[in-house]
């Protein structure tokens, strides 16, 4: 086991262990059945019943994502664009077809969200990061995180997820990963780029605001969005509205 | 006076350096006994049928599995193959003249895999299971060499071993080889039926088996391709279980149509696959015609049954523990059954479950850390899963837990030790 995995092993033991026995009681009182739901359950001892993420604030919702977004990122997992051994190893004997299948499981289900995660931040701090979530920062050519996550920061079916509904500790782990090099996406990788111009302090602060906002009852990802996306991702295809052509870098 | 201590060392001397080179000429010969001149003609132009073919050799050999870097494109390379000496990296084997096999010709190829020595002459490391392949016919080497030729050209650097010294030495491979190696066509025996014979020549050959189900010695040598009694896959650390007793994998016991759908879509209502050989049914086996599955399984039926040990003097009296009764419950008994029975085709039965009680906890250990799905076969297109308990269990726990599945339900095993836990862990990338 690598290094990183045994430091977040240590992170996160207590609240996995705090989460899981709830999970086991509930499905030790359920017959077997022969269901997509019933073969999920490698996914749900970490990920929380049905995907709604476990209460540790790392192992995210899965639950009611976009089936592309999802989808990708199991193969990039599978495929060693994302880092992390326990998934790796889980979805290395898994083809493209079960994959897919496994995506849309989890993109039809729709959880009720966790109340919002109080802010911790300062006013100033939480300012920045409303800031470059709705409106971006021109001077580091970061776009606002509206323009491709749709006005509501619920995601675009069908391959661009929801900002909002995630744990602040989720999101700059992520954001993080992708400055670092760490995680990858489909190239063009947009999301590189971007978390490469922030700051780990603005990093901190756009965390601090998405995560402190509630997420409405039965909010679901946007089907289109209304202008071209600012940059060329490479994960989006098929998603309405994204081409990016002669966009500004 | 001095002078013949000076003739009596010269002489010592003289002795000691003729018996080098001898031992160096010999070396040198057992390396090259038996190899033809090569021939570089550029390979003739292949017909359908023989690329065909080939791809399908080409399953039966796993060679996608090690030639292909996670994610990477198939065939070109990459990989790194972890062994006790340092990482082999499986090369490119597209049709790129720079970078892959683009410019081999038949018998070059023919040479790597019945040699084991590259288009330059350089001697190939046995990660590449060439005291294996060298049972493969040169009519099938050919189709093999003619599907790869058909694939699109990636054009990719090999990437450079990295072996610690003496073992990046090609000198320690040619004694290695000397000692180990001996390349020899499979020889069919006539007084077994056409389907044994068959089964042989994939089990031995081109499936090379016993790469992972014989044990090594300390110079990583399998004993014969014909060893099948199981091992310790190295540095992995997975245990490959004996096919030939019937307490580990054997299968002369299975109905044949049971071993067959093992080989074939992952799962059988006695096991069902896991770690390594995941990766093999994948692959390789899921993809073999019926023809060659029931030779295979054939073969592995006839093999010769090793002796049952009895369970070792530490399993016996041994009283399930209380730590790991309430972890059961807590965290197993939901799918494997409060008694655990299982749930045929979906849940393994833990009682009875002879991967619950080989001697080696080492499949066990992985198994409950890193959890796993069977592979997504055409015949188990969606595979049941179980999740990784890493996180949460510690290897105290872990030891607890399968100390109590083994002396469970009518199970006798060892006990297991948080040590052997913590060992194991350490393995699991």
């Amino acid at each position: 086991m690598n290094i990183s995995l045994r430091r977040l092993g240590a992170a996160t033991l207590c609240a996995v262990a705090a989460g899981l026995p709830g999970i086991a009681v509930q499905a030790a009182t359920a017959p077997f059945e022969n269901t997509m739901a019933q073969r999920m359950q490698a996914c749900t001892g970490c990920h929380g019943a049905q995907g709604r993420a476990a209460s540790d604030g790392y192992y995210p919702r899965i639950a009611g994502k976009p089936a592309q977004y999802l989808y990708n990122q199991l193969v990039s997992f599978r495929d060693g664009r994302r880092d992390y051994v326990l998934m790796t190893n889980l979805l290395a004997p898994l083809d493209d077809a079960y994959l897919r299948e496994i995506a849309e499981h989890f993109a039809s289900l729709e959880i009720p969200y966790p109340p919002a995660q109080p802010a911790t931040a300062d006013v100033d701090t939480l300012s920045r990061g409303e800031q470059l979530v709705t409106r971006g920062d021109a001077a580091l050519r970061v776009p606002a995180c509206v323009a491709c996550h749709g006005s509501a920061l619920m995601g675009v079916a069908p391959a661009i997820p929801a900002l909002i509904g995630m744990p602040r500790d989720y999101l700059n782990a992520q954001l993080g990963a992708w400055r670092t090099g760490k995680r990858h996406a489909p190239g063009p990788d947009c999301m590189a780029q971007i978390a490469q111009r922030l700051a780990p302090q603005d990093i901190s602060a756009l965390s601090q605001w998405l995560a402190a906002q509630p997420v409405p009852a039965a909010a679901k990802p946007a089907t289109a969005l209304p202008a071209a996306m600012p940059l060329e991702c490479g994960g989006t295809a098929g998603t309405a509205g994204t081409s990016a052509s002669g966009a500004p870098r | 006076m001095k002078q013949p201590v000076l003739r009596r060392a010269g002489k010592a001397l003289a002795l000691a350096i003729v018996a080098a080179l001898l031992l160096g000429a010999l070396v040198a010969w057992l390396n090259v006994r038996g190899e033809e001149p090569v021939d570089a003609t550029p390979p003739p132009a292949a017909t359908t049928e023989q690329i065909e073919r080939g791809a399908y050799l080409a399953h039966a050999g796993n060679c996608v599995g090690c030639h292909t870097a996670r994610g990477g494109v198939p065939y070109a390379g990459g990989r790194a193959v972890p062994t006790p000496f340092g990482d082999v990296y499986a090369p490119n084997l597209t049709p790129d003249a720079a970078t892959g096999i683009g410019g081999w010709s038949d018998s070059q190829f023919w040479r790597a895999l019945h040699h084991g020595r590259s288009r330059d002459g350089r001697l190939l490391y046995p990660a590449f299971p060439y005291p294996n392949y060298t049972r493969i016919t040169r009519t099938d080497a050919d189709a093999i060499h003619a599907y790869l030729r058909s694939l699109a050209p990636v054009h990719l650097q090999n990437r450079p071993h990295e072996l610690r010294f003496p073992f990046d030495q090609q000198a320690a491979l040619a004694v290695w080889r000397a000692l180990y190696f001996r390349a020899a066509p499979f020889e069919p025996d006539p007084a077994r039926t056409a389907g044994w014979n068959r089964g042989a020549y994939l089990v031995e050959g081109l499936g090379h088996c016993n790469a992972c189900h014989a044990s090594r010695n300390l110079l990583g040598a399998t004993s014969n391709p014909l060893d099948l009694a199981g091992g310790l896959i190295p540095v992995q650390n997975w245990y490959a279980p004996s096919l030939t007793s019937a307490s580990e994998a054997g299968v002369a016991d299975w109905p044949a149509a049971d071993v067959a759908a093992l080989l074939k879509t992952g799962v059988a209502p006695q096991a069902s696959v896991s770690g390594p050989m995941s990766e093999v049914v994948l692959g390789s086996t899921q993809h073999l015609n019926a023809s060659d599955l029931s030779a295979m399984v054939e073969y592995l039926r006839a093999l010769p049954r090793a002796e049952v040990m009895p369970p070792p003097e530490a399993a016996s009296g041994v009283k399930p523990n209380a730590v790991g009764a309430k972890l059961y419950d807590q965290h197993c008994a939901a799918c494997h059954g409060e008694r655990g029975e299982g749930v045929r085709g979906a849940y393994p039965a833990l009682a009875g479950n002879r991967a619950v009680l080989l001697e080696t906890p080492a499949n066990l250990v992985h198994i409950v850390l890193e959890g796993g799905f069977a592979p997504s076969t055409a015949g188990n297109p969606r595979p049941f899963g179980m999740p990784p308990f890493a996180t949460v269990l510690s290897d105290t726990e872990v030891a607890a837990l399968l100390s109590y599945l083994r002396a469970s339900w009518g199970n006798q095993a060892a006990p297991v030790s948080a040590l052997e836990v913590s060992r194991f862990r350490s393995s699991s990338r």
